[in-house]
């Protein structure tokens, strides 16, 4: 396995890292530099996507590959352009649960559906962290956040069930306590021709841990003793969600081209 | 795509038509009154050009999918209408502090709101020079014929490449659906972005005399650092300093306004020995050119002024016409141009005529100049 000083070295750019103590955010970039780093896919043609949130600053600017950081909500659909823009670019979507499934909810709706050949990473913390932890729409139904002080009256959706049912070639999910499968996930995902979307559960010890007396480590330990990766038990399931065989939308706009007797431009 | 020739064409066509001329690579859209005409006719020609076409899932997504895929070397377009051009304002101001080029025709139709969507109206003159967050200049050129929808759409594609920034084609329903004749020719004038020389290394930033720094694609192995956040001239992010927020936006700002000379364009006749000259754009024009010919037959001393490109405004220009003629503003809003021509033109000397829903016809604007001559 590559050194951690290597993968530094390789994949990080040497910026002070935005992140507070504690925080997942730098274990999910290590996890994607070492999928890539254990797959084929040439670093130059990897395009890392974001939008606004905490989960954006995952890629923008530390990873070093070519990065979009775009607007609040819209990195599919940036992301989106990107690959039909130029098909051989392996595309990898980095966005928090409000990004990915609030505001960006349509997109992850008709990404999943279109099945279009990304790599999505929703790094779901369950709140708003960068504004100051409000409520989600990940953030469970009765929990205390900044602005749901008496509880949240609203309910949370399975942001990965929701991206299964609108069509998904592949849909996982892990947390931050399970790297190595992470890794393994991120690397199926690449390998995947469709839209594979991977939910993250990962910690935020400043606006949710302390909210519930956690700090990082207590709250990684939470994920190992509240997952399990048999399906159908009290836990949360982690692991792969599906895995379904439909048409792809970049192959097949590249297809018509071909067909009309057109060359790409 | 069309061969060279002569059409009887209707402006969407033409437009479509000006976008396959121009190398378009990459078309995104959503349906909407009165653009939709532009993304039929690419959904079929497109592809046969060898061009990407996509239809997304809204407007954001639309002009989101012309930004991604301008940075993989393609040339982009999107088409739409008030309530579309509405949602796209946060991505434009994205496209404008990426420098992305970019084409993002505007249609317009009668607002406020969903409005009278097959109704032409001008109202987003100032939601297209001002319609996104923060501090920047924009492109925005007005066709007013078919053959206008050929040329500036191949313009707009020009000036895109050329300063590295969005721009907007300000089209209205009275053109977009009028049906005339378009010549298409075989060979057109196309531009591409400057890419890196082996010495330069900033893509964000440079000394140059335009302001324009060169563009490399995704994938080109430059680890690539594009943000809509404050950046340094490496794309870094910079979220507080004062040096890189007055360094950038004065620099995005200057990039339209130092290159004036060579953006703006306009038409006059009969300025030199007017007493009225008759400002107007768009379809609203044609009328009002009509007009202005009735008025010169009948021997009133009345000029013609229309600009080809709203942003940035012939503001110079018209302040020099304002010094020895009177204004009339004919526009299809009550709102649209007028407070731009107001900061050129002393409040004695301007009239206005706006009207709302419909082309007038040349005599009620005839009968405005004669009320104003008198």
């Amino acid at each position: 396995m590559i050194k951690a000083e290597d993968i530094k070295e390789k994949y990080i750019r040497s910026h002070p890292s935005p992140f507070c103590p504690g925080c997942g955010g730098g274990m999910v970039l290590n996890s994607m530099s070492r999928a890539v780093e254990e797959s084929d896919v040439d670093k130059d043609d990897m395009v890392a996507v974001s939008g606004i949130g905490c989960a954006a600053w995952i890629p923008s600017p530390h990873w070093r590959v070519d990065t979009l950081h775009t607007t609040h909500g819209r990195a599919i659909a940036f992301a989106s352009g990107v690959k039909i823009g130029n098909k051989d670019l392996e595309v990898m979507v980095v966005s928090g649960d409000g990004d990915c499934a609030g505001i960006g909810g349509n997109h992850l709706l008709h990404g999943a559906r279109n099945n279009i050949d990304l790599n999505v990473l929703m790094i779901n913390n369950g709140l708003y962290a960068m504004t100051g932890g409000q409520v989600a729409p990940t953030t469970e139904h009765g929990e205390e956040t900044l602005t749901t002080p008496y509880g949240n009256p609203s309910s949370s959706f399975e942001a990965a069930e929701v991206v299964k049912a609108a069509g998904a070639g592949h849909v996982a999910r892990w947390t931050t306590y399970h790297m190595k499968e992470l890794i393994e996930e991120i690397k199926k995902a690449m390998n995947t021709d469709g839209f594979s979307f991977i939910e993250v559960l990962t910690q935020c010890p400043t606006r949710k841990g302390k909210k519930q007396g956690m700090d990082g480590l207590e709250m990684l330990e939470w994920y190992k003793e509240n997952t399990s990766k048999e399906k159908d038990t009290d836990k949360i399931y982690v692991g792969t969600l599906s895995e379904v065989d439909r048409p792809e939308l970049t192959e097949k706009i590249y297809d018509q081209i071909e067909k009309t007797g057109g060359e790409p431009r | 795509m069309k061969e060279a020739g002569e059409y009887f064409m209707e402006g969407n066509i033409a437009c479509a038509e000006g976008a396959l001329r121009a190398g378009c690579g990459f078309y995104a859209g959503y349906p909407i009154t009165p653009a939709s005409e532009v993304m039929n006719h690419l959904s079929k020609e497109l592809p046969k050009a060898g061009g990407r076409f996509v239809q997304m899932e809204d407007e954001i997504a639309s002009i989101a999918s012309i930004i991604g895929a301008s940075w993989t070397g393609q040339k982009t377009m999107t088409a739409t209408s008030g309530p579309g051009f509405s949602l796209m304002q946060e991505n434009l101001g994205y496209a404008v502090m990426t420098e992305t080029p970019c084409v993002i025709v505007n249609v317009q139709r009668a607002g406020p709101s969903t409005g009278q969507a097959t109704k032409p109206g001008t109202g987003d003159v100032m939601q297209s020079r001002f319609g996104s967050q923060g501090d920047y200049e924009i492109i925005a050129l007005s066709p007013n014929s078919g053959q206008e929808m050929f040329d500036f759409t191949i313009r707009a594609f020009n000036l895109a490449e050329r300063y590295r920034t969005p721009v907007i084609l300000l089209a209205d329903s009275g053109v977009g659906h009028m049906r005339e004749k378009v010549k298409i020719r075989e060979e057109v004038d196309t531009k591409k972005r400057r890419r890196p020389k082996e010495d330069e290394s900033e893509f964000f930033d440079t000394d140059r005399d335009d302001h324009v720094p060169p563009m490399p694609d995704f994938g080109d192995g430059e680890e690539l650092l594009v943000t809509g956040s404050t950046h340094l001239g490496d794309g870094t992010r910079d979220t507080s300093s004062f040096e890189a927020q007055d360094k950038l936006v004065r620099r995005l700002v200057s990039k339209i306004e130092d290159n004036r000379e060579d953006i703006e364009d306009w038409e006059e006749s009969d300025v030199e020995d007017a007493d009225l000259v008759v400002v107007s754009y768009g379809s609203m024009s044609r009328p009002a050119k009509g007009a202005v010919k009735k008025a010169r037959e009948n021997g009133h001393d009345v000029g013609f002024f229309r600009p080809k490109v709203m942003w940035p405004s012939p503001e110079k220009r018209l302040r020099e016409i304002a010094k020895d003629s009177e204004i009339l503003l004919a526009e299809l809003s009550l709102r649209g141009y007028r407070m731009e021509i107001e900061r050129a033109v002393p409040s004695e000397a301007l009239h206005i005529y706006d009207r709302l829903n419909s082309l007038p016809t040349i005599d009620k604007i005839y009968d405005k100049i004669e009320e104003v001559i008198r």
